[in-house]
């Protein structure tokens, strides 16, 4: 097994009295696919903002590659090579498709600076097009972002995604309300993505998909995690089966 | 007794006062910002709005100004009403809350400002009423009526606000949408409904209130800028909805101003709640009986 | 067309608009005209901040006045030409922007923009209790008897604002449409979306607020010359608030081209209805319009003209 990119060791999250995290150890290899499960308001959402910085952990560490990020604003984990999709697309409406992957290219994977004109290498609009050859939008660079069909925003989060050159992408439900169709094509992507190397964690509600693509599983439910390992023995796990399916 | 003890007895008991009325003023920004996240800055304009309503009933047909916006209070709850579909309609409905909504009441109490000024002019204006005058003295300490009348009134309607909104169905139903409005939706409510009485509730509470301000000191139209300060310091201190915390966070400020206005003088005391509201903001911006 | 061409495109036009107001030669073209022109400064600033942002500036009077009133002090201390008090006046009104959006700009766009209505306030009530500056009362700047180069003060006064608002608005092409402004269309659009593009959002909208605050400082810098007698009333006056609001909204936030339309128009009507009719008519025209724009035409002027073009060319 590869050596871990990401280490989650002790995470907690309250809010008010309510505990959405509760002490969760989490850890993704370099190269892996791991799927991430678990029953609405299980907690998954809230471990994937304190792992992108959205919100801060209380306790607990956060290692990626061998730094400790926890401390670290979101933006600047993002330029480390942490990326992560938002599980409602959240496209910049007035920007168009190509504009909107520029952002990513010129700030997630561009060096530190503020204001110059010249685009950094790397970071043109051959660029762009090429990351949107690459999931499929290069003919809509021109389209209002704003205006796209579900699975298209899905594929622009992933696009901006890989704008940031990312060592590890956290899919927050990529898939979801998408057809069957659409499901293998996300599903396509993403496993390129990883064959390129990117370590890959999938939170998804879609079993389909999670078991074709899952190395290996986690599961929280209720701010806990109560199964992590091999995918079938985790589905096979009786307290998995009861989290999802009730009493 | 000791001079400077006198004082300040008086100004906290005056303070104490004030922060009873400032609460009647600042609990329909509790429902409408600190519940239902509308961000109503034009709120003042209505205070101010009542004040002047209170103030022409009264000149014309002397009725006294507190009943006149008790009265008048269903008119006023309309007027909430009907600015809050437009509200809806142009604004919530589209996403675009949070810039245009707020450049968009901006606009409505700049236009209040300037609408009462060329009906009224710039001059302050006063009411008649028994109690603008006399003082009741309990020792030491000075109960001036112009500001204990408004007080109880107040406190008065401070109190019916927390039971309608705990013990009615609408009310409660008005707690609902503030917590979940999804939730509320799935329970076959009408979330819009609700926000429509909440806001209408929270603009015919400012125009009641309106005729406690003019009770207490002589109203002209700008003054309507000091309280966005106000309503939003007692807001955000009280905890954003909480109405119990904003009459706590009223009276803080209350006695906070006058202690001001007492010792360093009245000229100070705008500057008391907009640095209050920032020194919330910056440290503490949950209030303090937050959700 | 690039950054610097640009510039030398809006010099040329503030020129050819002074040689035309020379021409004309009548003082209150200068007077009138000097108005607009601090408009434009006025209402491009805030729109860095407001448009290309996303976060509301309610205080916008509260930085033109300090940029007047730290002319006054300027005055009153030592004899700077007035082209030195205006980078200063835009120094201390940035300072104070950086300041503001340090401490408030962690918070909820709506928080900032009660923020700074609060800021206005609270150096309203300093301004006014500070007896050095006149506290309410009000200063005396006694013009320069003459101008090298210039007719009269008033006229150099004129050139000076044309050539700030040449500035602001070449200052704020540039910004549009560099990285930094890709950055703040991004904090505009979705700000925790822009974050998790690598967006450095905090840094960016410091910059944002700092280089507003400036712009607003450089508009009230020449103030107390242009009216020789300064009060709180008159430089915190809230038509400087509603204005900087109102000009780009109803020209179009989007762009820079959206305030100098907005301060074009409004400022030229706001002229002419206050000498035709009254000033409180028209600054209750300019609610008005606010009100009417941005619940109907929020695009602005400029949208509308886009929306008409694309109905033309899909037609």
């Amino acid at each position: 097994m590869a050596e871990p990119i990401l280490s989650a060791v002790g995470v907690s999250k309250t809010f008010g009295g309510f505990v959405a995290l509760d002490s969760v150890d989490f850890t993704v290899h370099r190269g892996e696919r791991v799927g991430l499960l678990g029953p609405n308001g299980s907690g998954k959402s809230t471990l994937v903002n304190c792992l992108t910085g959205t919100l801060r952990n209380e306790t607990g560490e956060i290692i990626f590659g061998d730094e400790r990020i926890d401390r670290l604003s979101t933006h600047q984990r993002i330029r480390r090579g942490l990326a992560r999709t938002f599980q409602i697309p959240r496209p910049f409406a007035s920007m168009t498709v190509q504009e909107n992957v520029e952002i990513a290219l010129l700030y997630a994977a561009a060096p530190a600076g503020l204001v110059h004109q010249r685009i950094p290498h790397g970071a043109g609009p051959d660029d762009a097009m090429h990351i949107l050859e690459e999931v499929g939008l290069h003919k809509k660079a021109d389209e209002r972002s704003g205006a796209l069909t579900q699975v298209d925003l899905r594929k622009l989060e992933l696009a901006r995604a890989m704008a940031a050159h990312p060592r590890l992408l956290i899919a927050d439900e990529a898939m979801a309300g998408l057809s069957t169709g659409e499901v293998d094509e996300i599903l396509a992507l993403l496993l390129r993505l990883n064959q390129a190397g990117v370590s890959i964690v999938m939170i998804e509600h879609i079993m389909y998909a999670v078991m074709k693509f899952a190395q290996r599983i986690a599961v929280l439910v209720a701010g806990k995690k109560i199964a992590d390992g091999d995918p079938q023995a985790v589905i096979a796990n009786p307290d998995v089966q009861k989290a999802y399916l009730g009493e | 007794m000791d001079l400077t003890l006198s004082l300040l007895i008086n100004a906290i008991v005056a303070g104490i006062l004030l922060g009873g009325f400032y609460a009647a003023v600042s609990i329909g920004i509790s429902i409408s910002f600190g519940m239902l996240d509308i961000v109503n800055i034009a709120h003042p304009a209505f205070i101010i709005l009542g004040s002047f309503v209170a103030y022409t009933v009264n000149l014309h047909l002397g009725i006294d100004p507190i009943l006149v916006n008790f009265i008048l209070s269903p008119a006023f709850f309309l007027l909430g009403i009907a600015m809050y579909r437009w509200y809806y309609v142009a604004f919530e409905r589209r996403g675009r809350e949070s810039l245009s909504g707020l450049a968009f009441f901006f606009g409505i109490l700049f236009i209040g400002e300037v609408a009462l000024l060329l009906i009224f002019g710039a001059d302050y204006r006063t009411v008649h009423a028994p109690y603008i005058g006399p003082t009741l003295e309990w020792g030491a300490i000075n109960l001036p009526l112009r500001l204990f009348v408004p007080f109880l009134v107040s406190v008065g309607v401070v109190i019916a606000v927390q039971l309608y909104l705990t013990r009615t169905f609408t009310g409660r139903g008005i707690l609902a949408v503030s917590q979940n409005p999804v939730a509320l939706q799935l329970m076959g409510a009408n979330p819009q409904r609700i926000k429509a009485v909440a806001f209408g509730l929270s603009i015919a509470t400012a125009a009641v209130a309106g005729a406690f301000l003019i009770i207490i000191q002589p109203v002209e139209p700008s003054i309507g800028r000091e309280y966005i300060g106000r309503v939003f310091a007692v807001c955000v201190l009280g905890g954003m909805g909480s109405i119990p915390g904003t009459l706590l966070a009223a009276i803080i400020l209350g006695v906070a101003e006058s202690f001001t206005a007492t010792f360093y003088g009245p000229s100070w005391a705008p500057a008391v709640s907009f640095g209050l509201l920032l020194l919330t903001l910056a440290v503490r911006p949950a209030g303090l009986l937050g959700r | 067309m690039g950054p610097l061409p640009f510039l030398g495109a809006a010099l040329a036009s503030a020129a050819a608009v002074f040689a035309a107001g020379v021409a004309i030669g009548n003082e209150y073209v200068y007077f009138a005209s000097y108005t607009v022109a601090q408009y434009i400064v006025l209402a491009t600033a805030w729109n860095i901040l407001g448009g290309y942002t996303g976060y509301v500036n309610f205080g916008a009077a509260g930085f033109f006045a300090i940029g007047a009133y730290t002319s006054v002090v300027l005055h009153k201390t030592m004899s700077l030409p007035l082209l030195l008090m205006i980078p200063i006046g835009g120094l201390v009104t940035g300072l104070i922007g950086l300041m503001m959006g340090y401490l408030t700009l962690r918070l909820r766009g709506v928080f900032f923009a009660i923020a700074t209505l609060a800021l206005a306030i609270v150096l309203h009530t300093l301004i006014i209790n500070w007896s050095f500056v006149g506290g309410a009362r009000g200063a005396y700047i006694i013009r320069p008897r003459e101008v090298m180069l210039f007719a009269s003060y008033s006229q150099y006064l004129f050139a000076i604002m044309l050539l700030l608002a040449a500035l602001a608005v070449a200052t704020a092409r540039w910004v549009e449409r560099s990285r930094l402004g890709r950055g703040l269309a991004a904090i505009r659009d979705d700000e925790t979306a822009a974050e998790c593009s690598g967006v450095p959002t905090l840094k960016l909208k410091l910059v944002a607020t700092t280089l507003s605050g400036f712009l607003m400082g450089i508009a009230g810098a020449p103030f107390p010359y242009y009216v020789s007698y300064v009060d709180p009333a008159g430089a915190f006056n809230l038509a400087y608030g509603v204005n900087s609001i109102a000009m780009p909204l109803i020209g179009g936030m989007s762009s820079w081209i959206g305030p100098l339309i907005g301060a074009l128009l409004l400022g030229t009507l706001q002229q002419v209805a206050t000498v035709t009719i009254s000033s409180s008519v028209n600054l209750l025209l300019v609610g008005v319009l606010l009100v009417a724009f941005v619940t109907l035409a929020p695009n602005g002027i400029v949208g509308l003209f886009e929306k008409a073009r694309k109905k033309k060319s899909d037609g």
